[in-house]
């Protein structure tokens, strides 16, 4: 079974994250930045099921050319190869743009399965499994703690607010997870060495057929027009405990018509 | 005036508050088109509370399919009332499956989209709080029909009763709207508390507390709230509550008239999910703890004595 992971490249979350002053969109050059973090899951299920059913598994990322770093994470966590699209055209790409270059990437590589995560953290849209898709015609699975494939029937649980659904397709159909699903392993000092070999195979958007003037902040379907930094929340009060603090608490959540 | 489409959210037959907030903003934009997804019958209860918040048509979409499908049904009706309408705007609920509708739906209409707005002006630009809450930005779509999801609890919900007409509309799925099939849904623990997303207070814990059955703590001062349960990664990895109730960047986005942390120290990650709550209030025996640079009120002591003084409190002040 072929899988293709889709890993994103984030800024680190412990790191103060802006947007650039001059077209607003992420800071990415001034920050660390990481693999997201539940990508490493949605790697780590990739691999999982490579390990039972066999096949390959392809790294998918769009980022640009740092990006690497990240991907060189999950080859060295064992997956066998990557797909890179960098290409300055996609600066300012907006969500449907991103879902259209990974779509038009996912049609060169063979796969069973597409797994992704579940969210990014620093655009936070949640959408990507959903956009993919509905792009691909494919069945979604999504908000997945739990995968099994048998055949071509794959069947998720999908985490809700009370509980879970059971959710099902066949394949190739796009999965999408969720940190519960699994541990994700550490790349081992061996899996390190050998990343440095595998093949990463970097594209533009012209050899993906697309149209650069298509894809990037110019024609980006959605624009920030403003940004302001957080209006500082007014200095709160605070009081230490004398014994009365839950009073004093119940007395503000009345003052504030909260009870 | 354009019409403003909005998805109504309703379960055992009564409409969710983040479908009245919805109704509210949409007024702002044009003339608001209530849009019901759901089993046969499901429309008819709720069109008086949708026409009290303003809903000016109300439309039935209506397929016993509905539940067997995960998005699909939702984007087959609102695609085709986009196709139909040209609506100024399409506003849904910012849970993961009104995200997940609302993706589908900007690539179907090939549209700009908008998540987890807190707010929403009449032009259709939509305020955003990003970074775990250290930016505020607007946005706004060029391309397509506006397709913004609203945090529940972002709006007041204010009335504007009118008269809705009804009509109906057909579900139609195609072979890519049933490629994915809900086999069962099933509800793990379903207690008499609100759901975390549309909750107006919400209660969460930490590792402070110590042991899941100190949770008991939590759950009685939510109780005496009215509100829900959350909790922090510390205490769902520890398995001290269940992972569906984890606030944060990797948990559930709150957004609540009122959020207690309890011994929660405020990691930046936590902040993510519940730094747009309009009040905040702490307790945590750690002055120096991040959370309190966010607290509109905090008492800095221990939560076992703070918690069950004020659950008592608020029990004595309901009564
Ligand atoms: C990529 C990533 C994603 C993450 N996602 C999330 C997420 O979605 N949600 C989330 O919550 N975290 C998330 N985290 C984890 C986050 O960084 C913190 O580790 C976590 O929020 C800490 O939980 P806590 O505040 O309960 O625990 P701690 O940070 O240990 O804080 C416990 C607090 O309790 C106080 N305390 C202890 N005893 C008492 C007492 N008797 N009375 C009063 N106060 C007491 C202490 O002073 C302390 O401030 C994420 C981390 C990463 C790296
Ligand atoms: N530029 C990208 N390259 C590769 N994968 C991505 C990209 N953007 C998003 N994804 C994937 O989509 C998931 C959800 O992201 P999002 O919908 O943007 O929150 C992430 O966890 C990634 O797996």
């Amino acid at each position: 079974m072929d899988i293709v992971v889709l890993v994103k490249q984030v800024p680190d979350t412990w790191a103060e994250r802006r947007l650039s002053e001059s077209d607003y969109t992420l800071d990415r050059e001034s920050v660390d930045a990481v693999m997201n973090e539940i990508d490493e899951y949605a790697v780590e299920e990739a691999l999982r099921l490579k390990e039972a059913h066999g096949g390959e598994v392809t790294v998918l990322s769009m980022g640009p050319e740092r990006a690497t770093e990240t991907i060189r994470k999950a080859l060295s966590m064992g997956a066998d190869k990557a797909v890179h699209v960098s290409d300055p055209a996609l600066h300012g790409a907006c969500a449907v743009q991103t879902a259209e270059t990974l779509a038009a990437a996912l049609g060169t590589i063979p796969h069973d399965l597409v797994v992704l995560g579940s969210e990014s953290t620093d655009a936070r849209l949640s959408v990507m499994a959903a956009m993919l898709a509905e792009k691909l015609g494919l069945p979604q699975l999504s908000g997945a703690r739990k995968v099994e494939v048998d055949g071509s029937t794959v069947t998720i649980e999908r985490q809700t607010e009370t509980g879970f659904d059971r959710v099902q397709g066949s394949t190739p159909a796009v999965v999408s997870v969720v940190e519960k699903i699994n541990e994700p392993r550490y790349p081992s000092f061996k899996g390190i060495m050998a990343a440095k070999k595998k093949p990463v195979q970097t594209v533009t958007v012209a050899d993906l057929g697309l149209d650069a003037g298509s894809v990037g902040l110019a024609s980006a379907t959605s624009e920030v027009v403003e940004m302001t930094p957080r209006p500082p929340r007014q200095a709160g009060q605070i009081v230490k405990d004398e014994g009365d603090g839950g009073v004093k608490l119940a007395d503000f959540l009345a003052a504030q018509k909260l009870l | 005036m354009a019409s403003v489409l909005v998805l109504v959210e309703h379960a055992e037959g009564k409409v969710k508050k983040v479908t009245l907030e919805l109704l509210t903003a949409a007024r702002a934009i044009g003339e608001p088109v209530a849009v019901v997804v759901g089993a046969p019958g499901s429309a008819q209860p709720l069109v008086d509370t949708l026409a009290e918040y303003g809903a000016a048509t109300v439309v039935a979409a209506e397929s016993p399919d509905v539940d067997n499908y995960l998005a699909t049904p939702q984007v087959a009706v609102l695609a085709d009332l986009v196709a139909a309408e040209s609506p100024a705007a399409v506003l849904i609920g910012s849970s993961a499956e009104g995200k997940e509708v609302a993706a589908r739906l900007a690539i179907r209409t090939r549209s700009g989209i908008l998540t987890d707005a807190v707010g929403v002006d009449g032009d259709g630009t939509a305020t955003q709080s990003i970074f775990g809450g250290a930016v505020v930005v607007k946005s706004r779509v060029k391309t397509g029909t506006p397709i913004v999801t609203v945090r529940p609890n972002s709006v007041s919900a204010e009335p504007a009763p009118t008269q809705a007409q009804t009509r109906s509309v057909d579900v139609t799925l195609d072979a890519a709207a049933r490629a994915a099939t809900v086999l069962e849904r099933v509800v793990e623990e379903k207690g008499s508390r609100p759901t975390l997303t549309d909750a107006s207070i919400v209660v969460s814990g930490g590792r402070g507390l110590g042991s899941g059955d100190n949770f008991t703590l939590v759950e009685a001062l939510a109780d005496s709230l009215g509100g829900a349960v959350g909790a922090s990664r510390a205490a769902t990895d520890a398995g001290w509550y269940p992972h569906q109730n984890q606030v944060g960047q990797t948990g559930v986005t709150v957004s609540p008239q009122l959020y207690v942390a309890v011994g929660i120290s405020g990691a930046i990650q936590h902040r993510a999910g519940m730094q747009t709550s309009k009040t905040i209030v702490a307790v945590n025996k750690d002055p120096e703890a991040p959370i309190f640079e966010l607290a509109d009120f905090g008492v800095v002591g221990d939560l076992f004595n703070v918690v069950p003084q004020l659950t008592d409190e608020v029990t004595k002040r309901k009564a």
